[in-house]
């Protein structure tokens, strides 16, 4: 029996008869219609996370200093001379100095995040500036009243002109010199990046009331050197403090991959619920098969008195429903991706069905038409020619 | 040279309940290339039974049956549905025919299971409807023709996979009577091609038509021979055989 010819006959009783075939795919149709919304929404949520990882720096190593006493502390140099001991492991290093300040811009008061920052900080994470330059050395050496601000600031204070333009810390006067980019052109002070000021961290610490630093950034050369950086660190970090409980370091990459998991693992869950649905449409296969193989017996009879063997009767229903539930696959796909589509951007989440998650989708509809097809198929084969050839 | 259809001592047994039913009660029929043979009987004498062991659909419950010198009664299901492929051509009282399929689909089906190419069956199809008369109808669905057109269509369909024998049980059961007539002269003349023709009837006229006549009552041969004996036609114990036919 040829594959061709069973499957053309398979799609024309699908097109005959559209209102069993539709119930009878429905299972199929709904099971591979939430498997690709939970896979596009839970990929698009990833890409998210990650992109946003990524922008914080997908090598970075953040410490947490928690000093025990004021003589044993983990001063700047310290934290820089450890980079430059470890080229091969270590990219660059920042000094993080949160400042608690107001900032002004004329009588205005904006809420922006002041920190304090070494020049290197570009290295380790996305700074991308539109305009002006991030800080110099000399900056930072020479504490000098320097700031770059985020986008959003640009625009709420100085209508995008901010470059050249004078704000205040503190009551301090500092000069605009970098505007970074915007991590999303309509969004609010919320962004990442968006609400920042930068200044050297010299400064920051002298606002800070000459407080020590107690967090620092580091990235790593590359992905690979991710754990020997951490490690190397840490050991430092131990011999300066004495106690692992007084700091803390953080891998982005460890952080990454722990958010991975977990997303992984809801999406799992979900996937397998939405997986009971397709077992349903494989039984509805199964039944409608059985209900077709009585409907046919006489065929059945006829095809054998001609020369089908088992083998070639069998297939021909195997194709039959595998066909069935291929279309109902390629329409559950289609409902899928349009519904990701239209819910996406209710949830904000830029929903990204995969060409695998598809082709995989795909792949198991049509599995379920052949696994639960094959009984009803045997069943037709093994009929008796005689019996199926009176059978009316 | 061996017999090409050899049923020696043939018995089918069907048990009902307590009682056995001997459909077939120790039948000897030989059959030799390019004969046309009718196989007649009353109602419940066994012919379809016969011609259902000689057809490869069934086996009997004991005696042997050698088709082309090959030992078919012991055979596995798949073997003789490949016997039935490449030897045998059946044409049936209903028709048969696949209501879905086109008619030249049809007629295709036994090349498929032969396993011959597209180009070929389509080649071979078209012939065995050309020889038929209905080469121009090929396209259309059997529900679209006369009886008599979609008993061709079942004849093309028996010829098209070039049997050794073809075997039609009751051909002309459900045609008009010149109808009927129509393709029992078609089965004349594919027996003067030298086709072997077994043919089923409970109708004298149709089965004086050939050449030998066998006449089954409970399960035994009663009469083999000539059609043109006038034996042939007797009744032993009913007169007229108008009786309905399953
Ligand atoms: N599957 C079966 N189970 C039980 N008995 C059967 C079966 N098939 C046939 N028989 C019996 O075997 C006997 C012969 O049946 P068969 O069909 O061969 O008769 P027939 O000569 O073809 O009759 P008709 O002219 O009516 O078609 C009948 O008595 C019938 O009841
Ligand atoms: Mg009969």
């Amino acid at each position: 029996m040829s594959f061709s010819q069973s499957f053309r006959l398979a799609l024309k009783s699908l097109r005959t008869s559209k209102m069993r075939s539709l119930l009878t795919m429905l299972g199929i149709i709904i099971g591979v219609a939430s498997v690709i919304v939970i896979i596009s929404l839970g990929d698009g949520m990833n890409n998210m996370i990650n992109s946003e990882f990524e922008k914080m720096g997908a090598n970075l190593l953040q410490v947490e200093v928690m000093s025990p006493s004021p003589s044993r502390t983990v001063k700047d140099e310290q934290m820089y001379a450890l980079a430059q001991e470890n080229p091969g492991l270590i990219a660059a290093v920042s000094p993080n100095v949160s400042v608690r300040a107001t900032v002004k811009v004329g009588s205005e008061t904006y809420s922006a995040s002041v920190t304090g920052v070494g020049e290197d900080l570009p290295v380790i994470q996305s700074v991308e500036l539109t305009q002006g330059r991030f800080l110099y050395y000399v900056d930072v050496d020479r504490m000098q009243n320097v700031c770059v601000i985020g986008a959003w600031i640009d625009q709420e204070a100085y209508n995008g002109a901010g470059l050249g333009q004078t704000l205040y810390i503190n009551g301090y006067a500092y000069t605009v010199v970098g505007v970074v980019e915007a991590s999303d052109p309509d969004s609010g002070p919320t962004s990442y990046n968006d609400n920042q000021v930068y200044i050297p961290y010299t400064n920051a610490t002298r606002l800070n009331g000459n407080a020590t630093i107690t967090s620092y950034l580091f990235a790593a050369t590359s992905d690979e050197t991710n754990t020997r950086a951490k490690a190397a660190i840490e050991s430092r970090l131990e011999q300066l403090l004495g106690d692992e409980d007084y700091y803390m370091v953080i891998s982005m990459s460890e952080m990454m991959s722990i958010m991975g998991d977990i997303t992984g693992t809801v999406m799992t869950v979900l996937v397998a619920i939405a997986g009971i649905s397709l077992l349903v449409g494989g039984i509805g296969i199964m039944n409608i098969m059985l209900v077709s193989v009585t409907e046919r017996t006489r065929e059945i009879g006829i095809r054998k008195s001609l020369g089908a063997k088992h083998r070639d009767i069998r297939r021909q229903f195997i194709i039959e429903a595998g066909t069935t539930s291929a279309v109902g696959g390629v329409i559950g796909i289609a409902l899928g991706t349009s519904l990701a589509k239209l819910v996406g951007p209710m949830v904000g989440i830029e929903a990204a069905a995969s060409g695998v998650a598809i082709g995989v989708a795909f792949g198991v509809s049509v599995a379920v038409g052949v696994i639960f097809g094959y009984l009803p198929a045997n069943k037709a084969a093994k009929l008796n020619p005689i019996d199926a050839l009176r059978y009316d | 040279m061996s017999h090409l259809i050899e049923l020696t001592d043939v018995y089918k047994i069907y048990h009902m309940g307590d009682t056995d039913i001997h459909a077939l009660d120790g039948v000897t029929i030989h059959i030799d290339r390019g004969e046309f043979v009718a196989i007649v009987g009353q109602s419940g004498s066994g012919k379809s039974t016969a011609m259902n062991i000689i057809g490869c659909l069934d086996v009997p419950t004991s005696g042997s049956y050698f088709l082309d010198g090959v030992d078919v009664s012991t055979m596995e299901d798949d073997q003789q549905a490949e016997i039935r492929n490449r030897t045998l051509g059946f044409i049936f009282q209903q028709y048969n025919l696949i209501p879905k399929l086109n008619v030249l689909e049809n007629v295709e089906l036994p090349l498929l299971y032969s396993g011959a190419d597209s180009v070929t069956r389509r080649q071979a199809a078209m012939a065995a409807l050309e020889r038929v008369g209905l080469a121009a109808k090929c396209k259309n669905l059997p529900s679209q023709l006369s009886g008599g057109q979609q008993q061709r269509v079942s004849i093309a369909r028996a010829l098209a996979g070039n049997p050794s024998v073809i075997l039609a049980d009751e051909p002309t059961g459900a045609l008009d009577s010149r109808t009927g007539r129509e393709v029992l002269a078609f089965l004349q003349e594919l027996n003067r091609e030298g086709n072997t023709i077994v043919l089923i009837t409970h109708d004298n006229s149709i089965a004086v038509k050939a050449q030998r006549i066998i006449r089954l009552s409970d399960g035994k041969v009663i009469y083999d021979g000539p059609a043109d004996d006038p034996k042939a036609v007797v009744q032993p114990h009913e007169p007229g055989e108008e009786g309905e036919a399953t």
